[in-house]
């Protein structure tokens, strides 16, 4: 799982080279400041969660390798359909539960 | 007639036509390989399952479908750990997204430690699930006039408890049980308390159209032996239904003639 770790983040690796080298070209601070904006936080199956936006279900699903399994997802307590995966995009402040079926009586 | 059960000796919920009367639980089981073992031996053709978060760390972990085909068995999710009815209703619905069913079966829960079923909850939900399209198949106190409601609510089947869920007391309640039966005309089951063989034939006998169980296989010391033997005893108790049993008499009725006695 890659989620959260700095060294995965091109952006935060973009913020460490700019520290390092002080004289970047004028510009470069506010495409950094716009990539940071990207980064969204939900909850996601009770766990607090920043995530790379813009990202869709479909794209989360995939960095949470269960791209084609069986689960379904609920955001803010309505379920996402199937076949609405690659368009409902995530904003900050969303609660996710990503559920599929366990042993039970 | 050779005493064994009719051909076409099945039972129908909501359409779907079934000959195993027994329906199994997935859960408490030491792995996969004894959940599929035990069901398969068991005979049943619906599986109850439960919805849970998928363990994010470890998204490739072996499923439940690896081992328990649902295309050979029908799953019927269930909302057990729901304490509420807007619980039970997501939960549900997250069920019909991930498996494409609209046979549920719901179960809204009282506090430990007797789980009983929340009555209050248990209607509110059901109404909900009913105008979603969902068939909901109802786990319900031994309340007779409870029955009656939940089935002209639209449940598709009534399914009471014998004893609380998980305790293998038994059926506790087999006036009760009779009582319920005689208000419903959808699938009556009992749902929960059977704790060995001879209870689900006592549930069969006493005229229900299935019986549902979990605990009693998969804590067994040996479920898969188990399973079997729940297979056999549903089918004692149908037939024993279906054979009628004799009348209790308040006395001795010798089987062997009286005449032709020594003297």
């Amino acid at each position: 799982m890659t989620y959260g770790r700095t060294s995965c983040r091109p952006d935060l690796k973009l913020r460490l080279i700019s520290r390092a080298r002080p004289s970047l070209p004028p510009g470069c601070a506010a495409l950094i400041f716009n990539r940071m904006q990207t980064v969204i936080t939900v909850t996601l199956n009770g766990e607090t969660r920043a995530l790379d936006g813009p990202v869709s279900v479909a794209g989360l699903l995939l960095t949470l390798g269960l791209e084609g399994r069986k689960v379904a997802v609920e955001r803010n307590e309505a379920i996402v359909p199937r076949s609405r995966y690659t368009e409902t995009m995530l904003a900050s402040g969303d609660s996710l539960e990503i559920v599929h079926f366990i042993g039970g009586g | 007639m050779d005493g064994t059960l009719p051909v076409e000796d099945t039972w129908t919920v909501a359409g779907r036509r079934f000959r195993s009367r027994l329906i199994v639980g997935t859960g408490k089981y030491k792995d996969l390989e004894e959940t599929a073992a035990a069901i398969e031996a068991s005979g049943a053709e619906i599986v109850t399952v439960a919805v849970r978060r998928v363990n994010l760390s470890d998204p490739k972990a072996p499923m439940l479908q690896d081992y328990v085909d649902p295309k050979k068995y029908t799953y019927l999710p269930n909302t057990a750990g729901c304490h509420t009815a807007n619980d039970a209703v997501r939960t549900l619905r997250l069920a019909r997204e991930a498996g494409g069913w609209n046979l549920v079966k719901l179960e809204v829960l009282g506090p430990p430690p007797l789980l009983y079923p929340d009555m209050r909850g248990t209607f509110e939900a059901a109404e909900a699930l009913i105008k979603d399209g969902f068939e909901v198949m109802v786990y319900c106190a031994d309340d007779p006039l409870a029955a009656k409601r939940l089935e002209e609510m639209g449940c598709v089947a009534i399914m009471p408890l014998g004893a609380p869920i998980g305790s293998g007391l038994g059926i506790q309640n087999p006036a009760m049980i009779c009582m319920m039966m005689e208000q419903v005309t959808v699938p009556f089951l009992v749902d929960a308390g059977v704790g060995t063989a001879s209870d689900a034939a006592i549930a069969l006998e006493l005229g229900c159209d299935a019986v549902l169980l979990n605990s009693a296989i998969a804590n067994a010391k040996d479920p898969v032996r188990m399973a079997r033997a729940m297979k056999l005893a549903v089918e004692a108790g149908r037939l024993a239904h279906l054979a009628g049993r004799m009348p209790r008499r308040m006395g001795a009725d010798p089987s062997s003639p009286l005449t032709g006695l020594i003297r």
